[in-house]
């Protein structure tokens, strides 16, 4: 054996780098606690540190980083939704994501890979060309597709007309991309405790203390801390925690479901939607294909996967894909999502002075980590909601003022 | 399979049931403020655990109340309209 492979066999391997430090003692009281340590809370923190310097943050969360649906979502990120709002809103956090790597320090995995939303009917080749229209007239790059452009952006779709939903059209979003996304919630986590932010992961938030209109401190379950701002970004529990704060919000948490296949080879480079065959895939960038369907029929507390919605999924698949037959799923699972019924996130100030929403975010949350983050923490330290996130007020369903989000994914058109 | 009993068709597959959300009180649109007839639309008690729900078993357009727990997705009981209204004047 060479001697310099040997020297290395008894070398101590060098210690590899902490993202973050080791979570310490819990403090007497912070400016800003953040509630949940998924992508959204910990962008919260980082742009509260970062862009108003506010550094006594503290973010909780009952289990571990990015451990529920930051991690749970198929990674899709594009800005061509349908309604005006919809639209300024995620093209702003495509542009984040764009040079978020750059930004944190850390490969994203961000991959533009262009993004096909596919019609079968009439209907929703109108929907694609009105999606289109608003998506151009805003400055996002989407326009709809004939079938013979869609063989040259993706020759692997079987565009035959003899199945039982032939593909008559599709809106085209180049844009369109995948990203890591448990690297998303590593690097804000990293660069928000750089700036003096404290990670408290294992720890639950068990009540909230509300005198006279406004919260002033967090019940956890290592004690209570004194806050003077408190945010809630809490995917998937978004009613139990505002629940704690007397709030009862417009969200029914439905299971959304999830998987993928073994390996393959990379052939599939287009991220593929259809609404009406409620099916979207796309290849990792370690070549499975990461699938997911609809979200589950009725409301649940629950991450299980069933039978039924790989029944749901497949069939549709093998009609896009039939050379896929042989192929095998690898791994399922499944996120909790919070909807609501415009399809919209519910964000901003809440009737409870000093207590902040970031909720609501249903299938439309990983697409939107960077820009909720930053108008999060915009609206928290200005104790004013920003003019991008107006339309997204929990107080709209008072007013009967609802967004109408038809491009949201997992939504039947 | 998921097994819901219908209370008109008995046992069925679950996936011949339309679930309508929460059964909730209908405040008197003609008395409520806008406030309230907004709360009655569009907020849920979403509650982790026991929830009563409106029902629809599609193919016979039937229907009915169900109560089950959002944590373990037990269906607890089900209950025809008239059964579960007078069960719940009777508790009141």
């Amino acid at each position: 054996m060479p001697f310099a492979l040997l020297k290395h066999a008894l070398r101590r391997p060098p210690a590899a780098e902490a993202y973050w430090p080791q979570p310490g003692e819990l403090g007497q009281s912070y400016d800003v606690v953040i509630i949940g340590a998924g992508g959204h809370g910990l962008a919260a923190a980082y742009y509260l540190a970062r862009e108003h310097g506010i550094k006594r943050v503290a973010v909780l969360d009952k289990g571990y980083l990015g451990g529920g649906n930051t991690g749970r979502n198929t990674t899709i990120i594009r800005a061509n939704y349908l309604t005006p709002e919809g639209v300024a809103f995620y093209k702003e956090s495509v542009e984040l994501f764009r040079t978020l790597s750059a930004e944190l320090d850390l490969n994203l995995m961000y991959s533009e890979r262009g993004h096909l939303t596919l019609a079968h009917t009439d209907a929703a080749v109108r929907t694609a060309r009105w999606r289109a229209e608003v998506n151009q007239h805003l400055g996002v790059d989407s326009s709809l597709v004939d079938p013979d452009e869609i063989a040259r952006i993706c020759p692997q779709l079987n565009l035959s007309r003899a199945v039982r939903y032939p593909i008559l059209g599709a809106l085209y979003h180049p844009p369109g991309a995948i990203a890591r996304h448990d690297a998303v919630a590593w690097g804000y986590a990293r660069a928000a405790a750089r700036l003096g932010v404290e990670l408290h992961p294992q720890t639950e938030v068990t009540g909230l203390v509300i005198e006279r209109g406004r919260v002033s401190a967090v019940e956890t379950s290592r004690g209570r801390i004194q806050a003077g701002k408190v945010l809630q970004a809490v995917a998937g529990s978004s009613s139990l925690v505002a629940g704690m704060a007397g709030l009862k919000l417009p969200i029914r948490t439905v299971p959304l479901q999830a998987c993928v296949s073994q390996p393959l080879k990379p052939f599939l480079d287009t991220i593929i939607v259809s609404g009406s065959l409620h099916v979207y895939v796309s290849q990792s960038a370690r070549g499975e294909l990461v699938m997911g369907g609809s979200t589950d029929p009725y409301p649940l507390y629950a991450t299980r996967s069933s039978l039924e919605f790989k029944e749901g999924l497949m069939g549709p698949m093998l009609e896009l894909f039939p050379f896929l037959a042989e192929v095998k799923v690898l791994r399922q699972w499944a996120g909790m999502a919070d909807m609501t019924p415009d399809f919209s996130p519910v964000m901003g100030l809440t009737p409870i002075e000093n207590y902040f929403i970031d909720a609501g975010w249903g299938t439309w949350g990983f697409k939107a980590t960077p820009v909720s983050g930053k108008r999060m923490a915009e609206c928290v330290a200005t104790g004013r909601q920003p003019a991008l996130l107006e339309p997204f007020a929990l107080e709209r369903f008072e007013r009967v003022e609802l967004v109408g989000e038809k491009g949201a994914a997992s939504v039947g058109h | 399979m998921k097994i819901m009993t219908c209370p008109l068709n008995g046992p069925r597959n679950i996936a011949e049931f339309v679930c309508a959300g929460e059964v909730k009180a209908m405040p008197d649109p003609a008395a409520c403020s806008d406030e309230e007839w907004a709360g009655y639309l569009f907020l849920e008690a979403n509650p982790a655990g026991l929830i009563v729900e409106w029902w629809l078993h599609a193919p016979t357009s039937y229907w009915f109340i169900a109560k089950r727990d959002t944590v373990t997705e037990q269906i607890v009981a089900t209950y025809t309209v008239e059964q579960f209204f007078a069960q719940a004047r009777a508790a009141a």
